[in-house]
């Protein structure tokens, strides 16, 4: 992960396409965080699901933290998506299309924080939680697909994957940057889980 | 159709298993179906005071909304959006009620153990709708009249199915939130939990319904196929909610 950060802020050359050339190099945390931050969302819905058909707190715990870790993400995000967009726009907020689907997913986790939180009874707690976790994600395709597609939308679409979207010095350090968001809330996530399950484990004796 | 529902003596759990195969539409279903929310009615009749009050609150709003806007011209799609922000609050304020008397009461074990979950939450949700729908009625003439919508060249036809499939996708989504909000811990935590809880997840229906309303109202100002569209984007959200409501209520519902 240190390796990436110094690759992006030294390494990187300056892209040409961007106003201010050497800022873009947000773009190596921005873009790999929001993928993270997929990431961990779609894991903890798939634990919410786990845990409503077998009924193992386990499961519960890790989409508790994967929820957690995701909503992190997301706000780091949030954040320097809005740095850019000062940088890059001319104003820290427009109403993109992504922006507002960012801000109604934050407003989920924060939802689902607290539905958790008025539960007291722990099994109850957990079938609340997953059952709004998949709820909440039977309903975001609209946000994330049909919005971004019917209205128009200053994020640029399709730079990364294809082959003359990007510099290939740039992909290099941006697929490794993504490995090292992966990894680093990877390592977080099982630190976590691990000890909430001890917590439980010890606060049952 | 899976194990029975059961109740255990020593820790006061009661379980009912989520059913294998919901067999919806068999007749027994539907009179299950239709147990619910005649009960439903029965005991709001007796009282009279929750609808009451949450038709109550739908007018007051929209004399809120009357009295501020009273010297100032609206534009129309200001018009829609100020409708459904009506329409959402007065929901928010009078549909979780279905569930969290039950809570109250006591009386939700004893659904668990007389109805299938499936028919359950199918009663409520027909009952929210039909208050939904009470609702849309009263306070869309009234708050029409007294924003002072030119209301010329209205397809009413179009509104009608707009706030058919709009008031169906907020009666279904909130119905569905009560379900999990209800459990909470009582208190003015939970109203405002059931709020914060139902929004993220009502704004794209919302936003159709906006949309389509002032589409209808004022077939001229947006482009021609606005408001079809927007019916079927409400329709598919109506479609996407209520197959998961109905899928996952049988697996959040045996709480104990």
């Amino acid at each position: 992960m240190s390796v990436v950060i110094w690759a992006a802020i030294i390494y990187a050359p300056p892209a040409e396409m961007f106003r201010v050339q050497s800022l873009a190099r947000i773009v190596f945390f921005h873009v790999p965080c929001a993928m993270t931050a997929t990431v961990l969302s779609i894991a903890s819905a798939v634990f919410a699901l786990i845990y409503l058909v077998k009924r193992n707190l386990d499961s519960d715990i890790k989409s508790k933290t994967s929820a957690e870790l995701a909503t992190i993400f997301w706000l780091l995000t949030t954040v320097t998506g809005a740095i850019f967009a000062k940088v890059e726009w001319g104003t820290y907020w427009n109403w993109d299309p992504k922006q507002t689907a960012i801000v109604l997913l934050i407003l989920i986790y924060l939802a689902y924080f607290a539905l958790r939180a008025a539960v007291p009874d722990q099994r109850k707690q957990a079938i609340v939680g997953a059952g709004y976790t998949l709820f909440a994600a039977a309903t975001m395709p609209f946000l994330t697909y049909v919005l971004p597609n019917s209205t128009e939308s200053l994020h640029p679409k399709g730079v990364i994957t294809t082959s003359d979207g990007m510099d290939p010095t740039y992909k290099v350090i941006f697929w490794s940057s993504t490995a090292g968001f992966l990894a680093f809330a990877y390592w977080i996530y099982k630190v976590q889980t691990k000890l909430e399950i001890l917590t439980r484990r010890l606060g049952a004796i | 159709m899976g194990r029975p529902s059961s109740f255990d003596r020593e820790s006061g759990v009661v379980e009912s298993p989520p059913e294998k195969f919901p067999a919806i539409l068999g007749p027994v279903w539907i009179r299950e179906v239709q147990a619910i929310f005649w009960k439903e009615a029965r005991v709001e009749m007796r009282t009279r005071q929750a609808v009451g009050a949450t038709l109550l609150f739908s007018i007051v709003t929209l004399a809120v909304l009357s009295f501020l806007l009273a010297r100032t011209s609206v534009r129309s799609d200001v018009d829609s959006a100020l409708l459904w922000i009506v329409l959402f609050f007065s929901a928010m304020s009078g549909l979780a009620r279905v569930f969290v008397r039950e809570e109250e009461l006591g009386t939700a074990d004893a659904l668990r153990l007389s109805v299938r979950p499936s028919a359950l939450l199918a009663g409520k949700f027909c009952f929210n709708w039909l208050l939904l729908a009470a609702i849309e009625v009263v306070v869309t003439p009234l708050l029409l009249t007294a924003l002072s919508a030119p209301l010329g060249g209205a397809d009413l036809g179009l509104l009608i199915v707009v706030l058919l499939f709009g008031g169906l996708g907020l009666a279904a989504a909130s119905t569905f939130v009560a379900a999990l909000v209800a459990p909470a811990s009582a208190g003015g935590i939970r109203s405002s939990l059931f709020l914060i809880a139902s929004f993220p997840v009502l704004v794209p229906l919302l936003l159709a319904a906006t949309l389509g309303t002032s589409a209808a109202l004022s077939p001229l100002t947006q482009p021609v196929g606005t408001a079809s569209n927007e019916c079927i984007v409400l329709a598919t959200y109506d479609v996407v909610v209520l197959t998961a409501s109905f899928l996952l209520f049988g697996y959040t519902w045996d709480i104990g």
